[in-house]
């Protein structure tokens, strides 16, 4: 009986001792971001380090929206981040539908071609990039970078949701064939539904990379007008005294979004993430 | 369009495949072009780049100099610092977030409560921005407030604070550590998944035959995982050479050179110095030697028959 016991708590040691220093490591600078910022300055740089404010504040994050173009950025963010979302998914789904349900001679090349695409270095593409949008006359607007963006999120997308229409058996197109519906209508009734979750899926993935994208935000914008958050959090750091109380409370800001919208779809996302490198 | 030229032998079948080529050109077009414009026609533009002087200031006084940048390329102290700092970079990063999230994935393939939660949790790096990863890190890795040296400290490995981030023998393990930390989930759920298809039956046969867990790992689970590791590792090793991010906003490349890879080098270049056709030079060179190493890393998998295709 009590070695049964000790055996059982044995068993729980192997399995949480490993699984919550791994968990450490991953949260612990979530963490530590979120305490910094919620410490008042005179405890930030005190010769000690201290895990805990005595006296938690959210003054940073006010300092931050009031003295900052904080908002503004995060306004730009928010513009790119939603149309890239809806450009590059239009364009996705039109795409991983064709390779999905439309069989024409050198798919299989095309859709390796979509997928070599991701393996250019962005030095290689920024640099004819930013002459081609400086002669477009979009340099330092929105536009630049949506355009860039959809670019670079498509073929994953479209990767993602060939793999879940492939999921989704051609009988049932057939089925609304005989019943009179039209391909835009089996589009319509039948995949979309039933693909949602590999569609949200899809929608997260352009999201994040679009809110997360740094070199093409950062040479294609030149101030307010188009600077999306993670170039106002770098030109933050390079100003010459650091706040890190604002700073802080900037980057949790900043990943509120990211996390929310991970949690809510980390499953599908998951799959569609795996289901290109693991053949069983 | 393609239709008349093949229409003398199988007029009807031709004219069949004329017409089915209709529909999928119209829903591939728009994904085509934003490839075609944003993705192939600036490759072009910076191999034509390469060839050219360009004063970003003044575009009528472009010159063509031929091989001139690539000359430069030779006689350029800095590149170099920056090849041997970007092997170190690769090799060094790709070999850490592999090992990490091969032990991350055989703890999430346990089973217990919350795992689904768990697993989740766990890959947030992979979705965090990577200013964010810079500033956690930086703020982390601090000379005077820093947490990190705070706790080695404590622990009594170090006796006083380093400034990891600004003496240039630290610079790029510092950065480095910052980047295996946000690849590590990448790998530990592409090998969760791989684990998660092996069959269950195969460990019971190599238990109920008196198999010690070490020996099952060795003689099924890494086997198993092989292939599926050395995809991971090289999509992981092309990402990593290109990527610059964490090291241009946490160190600039610096201090000196000491942080500097490629990448970033091709980018200072075009930007600090404005010299673009340099710049694409450097980053053309970047991409041959990346597509020769991975030319080369795919046939040795295949000369060792580890990859069944």
């Amino acid at each position: 009986m009590r070695r049964r016991s000790l055996r059982a708590a044995w068993g729980a040691v192997k399995l949480w001792v490993p699984l919550g220093a791994w968990l450490t490591f991953v949260l612990a600078p979530y963490v530590w971001m979120f305490i910094t910022s919620i410490k008042p300055p005179t405890e930030l740089y005190t010769k000690t380090v201290r895990y805990w404010p005595g006296q938690p504040t959210f003054e940073g994050y006010r300092l931050l929206m009031e003295t900052t173009p904080f908002l503004i950025y995060m306004r730009n963010s928010g513009v790119v981040a939603i149309s890239t979302c809806a450009v590059a998914l239009v364009v996705a789904m039109a795409a991983a539908y064709c390779f999905s349900r439309i069989p024409f001679r050198g798919k299989g090349v095309l859709l390796f071609g979509f997928l070599v695409t991701q393996l250019f270095p962005s030095v290689l593409l920024v640099l004819p990039l930013f002459l081609i949008m400086r002669s477009l006359g979009i340099l330092n607007t929105p536009p630049a970078l949506i355009l860039a963006h959809s670019t670079f999120a498509v073929p994953f997308s479209t990767w993602m949701l060939t793999g879940f229409f492939n999921a989704i058996p051609r009988e049932l197109d057939e089925a609304a064939t005989i019943d009179g519906c039209n391909r835009l209508q089996i589009f319509r009734y039948v995949l979309l539904p039933l693909s949602a979750p590999g569609v949200a899926a899809a929608l997260t993935y352009i999201f994040i990379y679009s809110w997360n994208e740094f070199i093409y935000a950062l040479t294609f914008t030149a101030d307010l007008r188009a600077r999306t958050l993670p170039v106002g959090l770098q030109t933050f750091m390079g100003e010459f005294i650091i706040r890190w109380d604002l700073l802080t409370a900037g980057g949790v800001i900043t990943a509120l979004p990211i996390v929310f919208f991970f949690m809510l779809v980390q499953r599908q996302l998951i799959a569609g993430l795996t289901a290109g490198a693991v053949k069983g | 369009m393609r239709s008349p030229r093949r229409s003398s032998a199988k007029a009807s079948r031709g004219n069949r495949r004329g017409r089915t080529w209709v529909l999928p050109l119209f829903l591939l077009s728009p994904a085509l072009a934003l490839l075609l414009g944003i993705v192939a026609y600036p490759i072009a533009r910076a191999i034509w780049l390469s060839f050219h002087r360009l004063e970003i200031l003044r575009p009528d006084l472009t010159q063509y100099v031929a091989l001139d940048n690539y000359r430069g390329l030779l006689q350029d102290p800095v590149i170099r610092i920056a090849l041997q700092n970007s092997v170190v970079w690769v090799v060094g990063v790709v070999v850490f977030q592999c090992l990490g999230g091969l032990v991350g994935a055989l703890i999430l393939n346990r089973r217990f409560p919350g795992r689904a939660m768990v697993r989740g949790l766990a890959l947030i790096p992979w979705a965090t921005p990577s200013v964010l990863v810079a500033l956690m890190w930086t703020w982390m890795l601090d000379g005077n407030y820093g947490l990190v040296n705070d706790l080695l400290v404590k622990a009594g490995i170090l006796s006083r604070f380093q400034p990891w981030l600004a003496q240039p023998w630290s610079a790029l393990p510092a950065v480095m550590l910052a980047d295996v930390w946000q690849g590590i989930p990448f790998f530990a759920v592409m090998l969760l998944a791989a684990l998660q298809a092996i069959p269950e039956d195969l460990f019971e046969a190599a238990r109920i035959d008196g198999a010690s867990p070490w020996r099952v790992f060795r003689h099924i689970t890494l086997p198993l995982l092989l292939p599926t590791i050395l995809i991971t590792t090289m999509l992981r090793m092309i990402w990593t050479a290109n990527y610059m991010d964490l090291i241009m906003i946490m160190t600039g490349g610096g201090p000196g050179y000491s942080s500097l890879t490629i990448p970033l080098h091709a980018y200072y270049m075009a930007y600090k110095r404005l010299d673009f056709g340099y710049g694409a030079t450097i980053a053309i060179v970047q991409v041959a030697i990346l597509a020769g190493a991975i030319v080369a890393y795919l046939r040795q998998l295949r000369s060792h028959e580890v990859m069944v295709q």
